[in-house]
């Protein structure tokens, strides 16, 4: 009896200070940004006062505007559109990685797999600047590219500030996030599928795009997750590598918050974005479940 | 049986290349003897004596080690819990509190921490931003010890509470010792996580405050000279030097 009591006692004192700091820290700004877009913009940016000549000022006008100014849903459109590619190309590169990965001995494969995460422990920042360097006017694939557009007779082309430049980059940072849960699907296939497939006369092909694949989907919808959310918010790569014509929702965010400083409507975007992220996470994990739960699950139940 | 076809590795190849070759780059001309990071003229070790007499690229570096430690000793403690809480007591609301931060964009917590602060006429500056670090640092300790928990034998706690030990004396002496290589690594991870966070600093830091990350973007953004390869390539060795001793103590982690 005695022990029960403490046991809550000792849960709550467990629980408490990360649940209190979470809810400070997390959940409350997240709350006031909700208020906050509805509510009006302050008359030197910020916000106006919430409570004037005693009435509560809550209005739907930043909303409004989002809906009836076509330009920002163009550029949400831009940025679902750039992390749909950003996370097709991810996905072509991440599979031969994964697959040889899955395929190595045990005793290179965690080296091969940390050879994967090293790039993305390093800091962010520097692996935009790297493309900026390789990209840039004076360096060896500019004036390579270059070189062979003249001789084609078109004119040069530049590299660097491009929407090439934004979705190498962009590719180029969320990689790891889909190699990893591919590798941990691929890892866990059963090698007398395939053997079996190829017995009954199934060629490589067929046995990748019939066999493979399908098992695979899960590890492909939980990295398309993970590359998809974190590619739509981005605003530093298209701020460093992009021209004017690659500002994506996040640079538009940026922009309220730091530079109009209209906060009510940066709320209204950052809310459109939490929605759309949380949305496709959500979709992701729905079909994964509905897909794979059969085979994979049995799978698991008989091991 | 495994078989692997010279298309697999060819194109494996060419991702590791796609991986590496830009991180290559920016250490090679880190030593280049040229203001352009355009082609190789001569090594030198002229960009990191630069950096060493830049005061303010010290400065900052100072402000991100004051920030780093701060944030990842409060989010080990805090976060150490949150992973024993989601364990134990599967504590749902904590868990989503703990794994939301980390799996919506950056730029949420960022801009939604920038109006809180305000909003609380808290100036922005070190506090503000290793207040918003703890806050997303939290999300991957817990995580990091939850793996090493399940990876443990809970019947050592049960059998030293049947010793007659109260539930700290348990945790103190048998959960603790034995969930500490985790507790290590999730330190690490949350240490680089802070010193290497761009997006939310760059909300929460205000005017004054610059720490590396923010400096090298400022860098970049308005004059590119190979000081910010040298910066790079010391804040490389510094993150593969955790990484290596957060491996070592826990194997498990990159498996998981």
């Amino acid at each position: 009896m005695a022990a029960r009591s403490d046991g809550r006692l000792g849960k709550w004192l467990v629980i408490g200070p990360p649940l209190a700091y979470l809810l400070v820290f997390f959940a409350a700004p997240a709350l006031i940004m909700v208020l906050a877009s509805f509510r009006t913009p302050g008359e030197f940016g910020g916000l106006s006062p919430l409570i004037e000549n005693g009435n509560i000022d809550l209005n739907l006008d930043s909303y409004v505007r989002f809906f009836t100014d076509s330009i920002y849903a163009q550029i949400f459109l831009k940025s679902v559109w750039y992390a749909l590619l950003t996370t097709l190309f991810c996905l072509l590169l991440a599979y031969p990685l994964a697959t040889l990965i899955a395929k190595s001995g045990k005793k290179h494969r965690d080296l091969l797999l940390l050879l994967v995460i090293l790039p993305f422990w390093s800091n962010f920042l520097i692996r935009v600047y790297a493309w900026m360097i390789i990209l840039g006017p004076n360096a060896t694939l500019a004036r390579m590219v270059n070189g062979v557009l003249a001789w084609v007779g078109h004119e040069p082309v530049p590299l660097l500030f491009s929407s090439f430049a934004v979705l190498i980059c962009l590719v180029y940072v969320h990689l790891p996030f889909m190699v990893l849960p591919l590798y941990a699907n691929l890892e866990k296939h059963d090698q007398a599928l395939l053997d079996a497939a190829q017995d009954l006369g199934a060629n490589a092909w067929q046995r990748f795009w019939r066999i493979t694949f399908p098992l695979s989907l899960p590890g492909v919808y939980a990295g398309a997750a993970l590359v998809f959310i974190p590619a739509l918010g981005i605003f530093a790569i298209p701020d460093i590598l992009g021209g004017p014509e690659d500002s994506l929702i996040g640079n538009v965010i940026k922009q309220q918050f730091l530079e109009t400083r209209d906060w009510p409507f940066g709320s209204v975007l950052s809310i459109v974005l939490t929605v759309a992220a949380l949305a496709i996470a959500g979709f992701a994990a729905w079909i994964a479940r509905g897909r794979l739960g059969t085979p994979s699950s049995a799978r698991e139940a008989r091991a | 049986m495994r078989r692997r076809s010279p298309a697999l590795w060819a194109a494996a190849l060419a991702g590791y290349a796609f991986l590496y070759i830009p991180l290559v780059i920016v250490v090679v001309y880190s030593f280049n003897d040229s203001r352009l990071n355009a082609e190789w003229v001569g090594f030198t070790f002229d960009w990191y004596r630069k950096l060493f007499h830049n005061e303010e690229m010290l400065s900052a570096a100072g402000n991100s080690l004051l920030i780093a430690l701060v944030a990842s000793a409060v989010s080990t403690a805090l976060g150490t819990m949150a992973g024993v809480a989601m364990y134990r007591y599967r504590a749902k609301l904590l868990a989503v509190l703990v794994l939301t931060p980390i799996a919506i964009p950056e730029i949420l917590m960022g801009v939604s921490l920038l109006i809180f602060f305000v909003m609380l006429n808290l100036r922005l500056g070190l506090a503000s931003v290793a207040l918003a670090h703890i806050a997303f640092c939290i999300g991957f300790v817990a995580i990091v010890v939850r793996a090493r928990l399940a990876g443990m034998d809970e019947s050592l706690t049960e059998a030293a509470r049947d010793c007659g030990a109260t539930p700290w004396q348990a945790f103190r002496y048998v959960t603790l010792p034995l969930i500490m290589p985790g507790v290590i690594a999730g330190a690490l991870m949350a240490f680089t996580l802070s010193i290497d966070d761009f997006v939310i600093t760059f909300f929460t830091a205000g005017a004054g405050t610059v720490t590396l990350p923010l400096q090298i973007y400022s860098m970049i953004k308005i004059a590119v000279t190979p000081e910010v390869n040298a910066v790079s390539t010391l804040l490389m060795l510094l993150t593969l030097a955790l990484i290596v001793v957060a491996t070592r103590l826990t194997p498990s982690l990159f498996r998981n």
